[in-house]
């Protein structure tokens, strides 16, 4: 040990740990206290009142509505993505074959590379925007396309039956492209003799894929799968702005009950932070499952 | 530790930070609640000239909600204050976040002196009354005018202005302009084509059909707010019903949603959602689009309130002269005339009960009540005022001398509901939801009704929302 480490660790480490004990872990302790007050959120003062917020909650019908959809997302939004991501990286990376140099992209995959990452780039607010046009009953891209081909053109966001699902494909869509790059990127750290043994004894793209790359590629996918739960359990931001929960609550999330009950249309700090403090716990239990259920082999090439 | 596992526990440390970020901040309910801290500091001697007791050189501060109005009125409001105190300072800002930015400001006891608590992120008047945020602004209503020679600011306000801002007989919000909600058309279209507006509802209902065979949507309506159309429903059912339907809805009485008023209004309205009269896809589109395929003229009837004509500047084609009307009367039962309109005042403004310079707030109120501050508003930003009188010598766009003419139709007919105002999720989520349902074809009257009633019920039901009558 040289002298005089300490100093140096404590000067580099002191400032951060303060920082995120002051803006990260205080406001989740904050939070943990005004869960069990009535607190209305514009004076300073606060009854308390126990678990009180928490036994409202168990009844709050339309809370269990979004939970509800929160559960919906957290199946599908993380195996929609994952499989497309897995399917385009595929193409990308290896789908091409005639090459004698080993394994290649399709033609062009450098072009759909960026292009795929463009929603990326796109802050979340404008994706809503220019998805909220695309979906425009009358004016809309989509439902023009689909009149052209003599289809029914629905009311997407307007109607309960498709409002959701409308938003899901929209999180697919602008997710994908990342898991593409960083899919991508695991691919490349595979060594190319491996595929190249596949290739000699003909193996074909999908038993390639399920063979090969994606036990390779376990460690990726399992980071994939815990970011995308944590934007499913999310999904606040497209969901407000796209379609405001409605219509008739069909596409409510946690999060926008919990901003519409401290900001939106009444100001229960309380009852919103006993939202945030489930949510919490909700995100943690998500986190944990996620990790234990993905544990594997790791293959360590040397 | 490799780099996948670092890449790993990265990822868990994520989620750990998105239920942070959800969790509320700040150090909200910080060292208790001292009482005393804030409140008034600023107090200057009453007189004549003075009669709210402003102190001359202390400083003033406004916030302004950054909407539809823009802050240049404020600004000369501002200008026209630092006329009389040359010595007071003003800090001016504006923003479209009112409720994020002022929040912890009402907290710690230092709010701003007036607040224009108005757009999206309006603070819950229900949650300010409640927690005794804001001021009494009685005193204002009984000082003389500024420039309206003997009178006080409460003889020179348009009537309904006073009580559409008190709470339990308490006047705690200016709400300054004046609003008109009724039904919107095209005057350019429907001469063109020899319609004329319906005074009744078999009228409206023929007229309907007629315009649906000229190959026009009669209606559309903001599918993502579908509120709106709530508004000529209640106005039906009060005309029929007379003002006790509205007042029962405000006071949460039992089964007032299902009165046998706003059960005909509910059967009326259905009719144009059987017959197929609203331009299809209007359940998606929201109160842009939808004004915005008004203006295009794929549709003949909107709903709204008389921001309609500023709303819609940039996409009103030349000479489409819009006017706004009442909505049909149902028969000759009515218990108001057909000329009747809901008239009221909106866009809030406060003064927070904290705050430092109080008088100096009421003082500013009062300069935007004056017939000077007024006409300037009105020229500005086209729309009334709640000062009445004002619009005189004001040269009118189209679509606003309608709403005045109209007003002058409805004269002491005029009417108007606060339920929204008391209990904003009511309005806003759970009446809006139903109307969605209701005029998106998914339910019947009865049913439409029941969930309104539904949702009233919840309210009143719950203790922790503080409860408001009016007489």
């Amino acid at each position: 040990m040289k002298h005089g480490k300490y100093p140096l660790i404590i000067t580099f480490l002191v400032p951060p740990l303060l920082l995120y004990g002051i803006f990260v872990l205080s406001p989740y302790l904050q939070a943990f206290q005004i869960s069990t007050t009535d607190w209305l959120g514009y004076s300073a003062s606060a009854n308390f009142v126990g678990l009180d917020n928490f036994a409202t909650l168990l009844r709050d019908e339309y809370l269990w509505n979004a939970v509800k959809n929160n559960a919906i997302l957290l199946v599908l939004l993380p195996i929609l993505t994952i499989a497309l991501g897995l399917f385009f990286a595929t193409m990308l990376n290896m789908g091409g074959r005639r090459g004698t140099a080993g394994v290649v992209g399709v033609r062009g995959s450098s072009v759909y590379r960026l292009v795929y990452f463009f929603p990326q780039v796109l802050s979340v607010v404008i994706i809503a925007y220019v998805w909220k046009e695309v979906y425009n009953p009358n004016n809309g891209l989509l439902n023009g396309a689909l009149r052209a081909l003599g289809l029914p053109a629905p009311t997407w966001l307007g109607d309960p039956r498709t409002a959701f699902w409308a938003v899901l494909a929209v999180m697919v869509w602008s997710n994908v492209g990342f898991y593409v790059v960083l899919f991508g990127a695991a691919m490349q750290a595979i060594p190319r003799d491996i595929y190249e043994a596949a290739l000699l004894d003909g193996s074909s793209r999908w038993t390639t894929l399920t063979r090969i790359t994606i036990p390779l590629l376990w460690d990726t996918v399992q980071v994939a799968w815990i970011y995308l739960a944590i934007a499913a359990l999310d999904g606040f931001i497209l969901v407000q702005q796209m379609t405001d929960g409605g219509p008739n609550h069909s596409s409510d999330v946690i999060g926008l009950r919990m901003y519409n009950t401290a900001f939106g249309s009444e100001t229960k700090f309380g009852y919103a932070s006993a939202i945030g403090v489930v949510m919490f716990f909700l995100t943690l239990s998500v986190a944990v499952l996620a990790l234990r259920a993905a544990r594997r082999e790791r293959i360590e090439y040397a | 530790m490799n780099r996948r596992d670092l890449l790993r526990r990265t990822a868990a440390a994520g989620l750990l930070a998105t239920p942070a970020a959800g969790l509320l901040t700040g150090c909200a309910l910080g060292g208790g609640d001292e009482e005393g801290d804030g409140g008034e500091t600023y107090v200057g001697t009453k007189s004549a000239q003075n009669p709210l007791g402003v102190k001359e050189d202390a400083p003033l501060e406004v916030v302004i909600f950054n909407g539809g109005f823009g802050e240049e009125y404020a600004k000369s409001h501002e200008a026209m204050y630092k006329e009389k105190y040359p010595q007071a300072e003003i800090k001016h800002s504006a923003t479209q976040e009112i409720n994020k930015t002022l929040q912890p400001r009402f907290v710690d006891g230092t709010p701003p002196d007036v607040v224009n608590n108005s757009g999206a992120g309006q603070i819950d008047f229900n949650g300010l009354v409640s927690q005794n945020a804001l001021a009494d602004l009685g005193e204002l209503l009984d000082a003389p005018s500024l420039d309206i020679a003997g009178k006080t600011v409460r003889e020179t306000l348009l009537p309904g202005a006073v009580e559409v801002g008190s709470y339990d007989g308490r006047f705690l919000v200016l709400n300054y302009t004046y609003t008109v909600y009724g039904i919107w058309y095209s005057t350019k279209l429907f001469a063109e084509r020899g319609w004329e507006y319906p005074r009744t509802w078999d009228e409206h209902i023929a007229l309907c059909r007629e315009i649906k065979k000229s190959g026009i949507a009669p209606w559309t309506y903001a599918g993502k707010h579908p509120r709106y159309m709530s508004w000529p429903l209640i106005s039906t059912a009060v005309k029929f019903g007379g003002l006790d339907v509205a007042k029962a809805i405000d006071n949460l009485e039992p089964n007032a949603w299902k009165s046998e008023a706003m059960k005909a209004a509910a059967d009326a309205w259905y009719q144009i959602v059987k017959d197929g009269f609203i331009l299809s896809g209007s359940p998606g589109l929201d109160h842009v689009q939808s004004q915005t395929a008004w203006c295009q003229g794929k549709a003949a009837f909107i709903s709204c309130g008389s921001w309609l004509e500023s709303e819609q500047k940039n996409v009103t084609p030349e000479g489409f002269n819009m006017a706004v009307a009442p909505t049909p009367s149902l028969g000759s039962g009515d218990k108001l005339p057909f000329e009747a309109i809901r008239g009221t005042a909106g866009e809030p403004f406060i003064v927070p009960a904290k705050a430092k310079n109080r008088a100096g707030g009421l003082e500013y109120l009062r300069t935007m009540l004056s017939m000077k501050g007024a006409q300037d508003f009105t020229r500005r930003v086209s729309s009334l005022t709640v000062v009445a009188g004002s619009t005189q010598g004001v040269d009118l766009p189209f679509g606003l001398s309608s709403v005045v003419k109209a007003l002058e139709a409805s004269g002491s007919n005029g009417f108007n509901w606060v339920y929204n105002n008391y209990y904003r999720k009511l309005e806003r989520e759970l009446v809006d939801a139903a109307c969605g349902e209701f005029f998106s074809g998914r339910c019947t009257p009865a049913e439409f009704l029941d969930a309104c009633q539904k949702g009233a019920d919840q309210i009143a039901a719950d203790t922790s929302i503080r409860k408001y009558t009016r007489a």
